[in-house]
């Protein structure tokens, strides 16, 4: 459309000034007040035993959650992609739920399964309060990413190769790991970013589960509302930050693996 | 493309997929379907008159009100602004607009603890411009906003770059102003698009909770949203209430998901 010159920078100012307001303005002041002191005091704050502690529980949550998304995402969009079968729709529905649940729902439904008088809760191990209920709970939030990444590239390079790698006399693992997993390895790869952010930024499941015990099941974002509540603004910031840059990353490697996605 | 479509549908049954229906099921099954089945179940775990005393006491049904009324104002405000700023990522020019470009996605990486705790850094007590609005309802929709503000913009911008522009340039030929070009030629094929991004974004809006926990201060019959009642009721291990103002939340924004989709078919039938 072409737009009167007046018009089009009134629209500019309007659309960016909406951006700088909500999002730019606000993270450079938590930036600035962050680093006002020096680096020094950051540094000192992130790396305090409970900060490594609950920085390492996130990272080893993290790590336990996402390859078995993963698996799952490829064998699903495998599933959607390749296999013809009744009810797929309802399968699609189901991938998105995480994506419609509250994560306080989240958290409560992991409660009634797996709490004090729940479906299952007597297993011999504790669950609820616990590392293992941290985990179900962020592998519960990250369940669709990997699929719903996977699922379009799959459909869109079609299965000729594969089909001709069969004929070719390729079992199914060959024909897997040789054709289908090259081809959609940016779409992999993507999927694998948006899970690792989500897991590591996640706070409401999480909070609901973990009980909060500083040292053993407390993980980043939790740490950083504790040091608010507890009025210890500067650590809260200190944390946050770390978390931001681990979310810069995230959107760095983001828009380095999008446009490759078209060459796959 | 469409002969692609057509080879997959002219396949023998798929069994490449056999395996992976069988994890999928069993994961999703185990993972997803059976914590939230011990919701909808255990929420009648104290009968049904329990169940309608949970959801219909006061502070119950203020929290419910006030969070699908600043979701649904969250989701119009960002619908407005999305489709303006999809609008200048795709057909404006300036410097710094891949940097602007990528940092619409910020809301959906960054956690959002961080997010509230960004947000009360400017509009807060500390604020250096002196703007307080922490522990309002301003400041939840604010909250909201932000971590809405990804979606709109996402959903209709791959659709204004694949419009077609000889449709805008007729019209103009034809005498048509500019705004009725945007109005009768560019919003009509935009509306699917900006219901789809608003739909996931009152989603997103009515079950949030990290972004709003620190700003809202959580006063009951003002700032309580329903994520918090309920974050509030496990707290004070009342698991099966919580589960009962749960299942009237999903099914309220169920009915208002439903909602924007008939407004799409709606829209859609009455282009023609």
């Amino acid at each position: 459309m072409t737009v009167d010159r007046p018009w089009r920078i009134l629209l500019r100012v309007i659309g960016l000034g909406y951006l700088a307001l909500l999002l730019l303005i606000p993270i450079g002041v938590v930036f600035y007040r962050t680093f006002e002191d020096g680096v020094g005091g950051v540094w000192d704050a992130v790396t305090t035993p409970a900060a490594i502690s609950a920085f390492s529980l996130t990272v080893t949550v993290t790590a336990i959650a996402v390859p078995l998304n993963t698996i799952f995402g490829v064998l699903c969009a495998l599933a959607l992609a390749r296999g013809r079968f009744r009810g797929k729709a309802v399968l699609n529905a189901v991938i998105d739920l995480p994506f419609a649940v509250s994560p306080v729902v989240v958290g409560l439904a992991l409660i009634l399964v797996y709490g004090n008088g729940g479906w299952l809760g007597d297993l011999p191990f504790q669950v609820i309060f616990s590392v293992p209920g941290i985990v179900l709970a962020t592998i519960f939030i990250s369940v669709p990413f990997v699929v719903r990444e996977v699922t379009p590239v799959l459909e869109e390079v079609g299965d000729d190769q594969e089909q001709a790698a069969s004929t070719l006399g390729a079992n199914r693992w060959q024909s897997f790991w040789r054709i289908t997993l090259p081809s959609i390895r940016w779409g992999v790869a993507y999927g694998i970013v948006l899970s690792v952010a989500r897991c590591i930024g996640e706070f409401g499941a999480v909070s609901v589960v973990s009980g909060k015990i500083a040292g053993e099941t407390e993980t980043l974002t939790l740490l950083v509302e504790k040091r608010f509540q507890n009025f210890d603004l500067a650590g809260a910031y200190a944390a946050s930050a770390l978390l931001a840059f681990i979310a810069l990353a995230t959107l760095l490697a983001m828009t380095t693996i999008n446009p490759r996605r078209d060459d796959a | 493309m469409s002969s692609l479509a057509l080879n997959l549908r002219a396949r023998p049954a798929g069994r490449p997929g056999a395996l992976g229906l069988g994890v999928s099921t069993l994961w999703l099954s185990l993972i997803v379907l059976l914590p939230l089945a011990a919701v909808a179940a255990r929420s009648t775990d104290g009968g049904l008159d329990a169940f309608w005393s949970a959801v219909s006491s006061r502070q119950a049904v203020s929290a419910l009100r006030f969070t699908l009324l600043v979701s649904l104002l969250a989701t119009v405000i960002n619908a407005v602004t999305g489709t303006l700023i999809a609008w200048i990522l795709v057909r404006d020019r300036f410097r710094g607009m891949r940097v602007v470009n990528a940092l619409i996605d910020l809301p959906f990486a960054l956690p959002t603890i961080v997010a509230g705790l960004t947000l009360l850094a400017l509009y807060g007590p500390t604020s250096p411009v002196g703007i307080d609005v922490a522990f309002t309802q301003f400041a939840v929709l604010l909250a909201l906003l932000f971590v809405t503000l990804p979606f709109v913009i996402r959903a209709v911008q791959p659709v204004l770059i694949e419009l077609d522009r000889e449709m805008e340039e007729a019209a103009l030929s034809l005498g048509a102003s500019g705004r009725t070009v945007f109005l009768r030629v560019i919003l009509p094929n935009l509306v699917p698009a900006i219901l789809s991004g608003a739909a996931l974004a009152f989603a997103r809006a009515v079950g949030e909770f990290g972004s709003i926990v620190l700003i809202s201060g959580n006063i009951p019959f003002e700032t309580q949203v329903a994520s918090m009642f309920i974050f509030k009721q496990i707290e004070s291990d009342n698991p099966v209430g919580a589960a009962a103002i749960s299942v009237v939340l999903m099914l309220l924004s169920l009915v208002v998901l439903i909602g924007i989709r008939a407004l799409g078919h709606w829209g859609a039938r009455h282009d023609r």
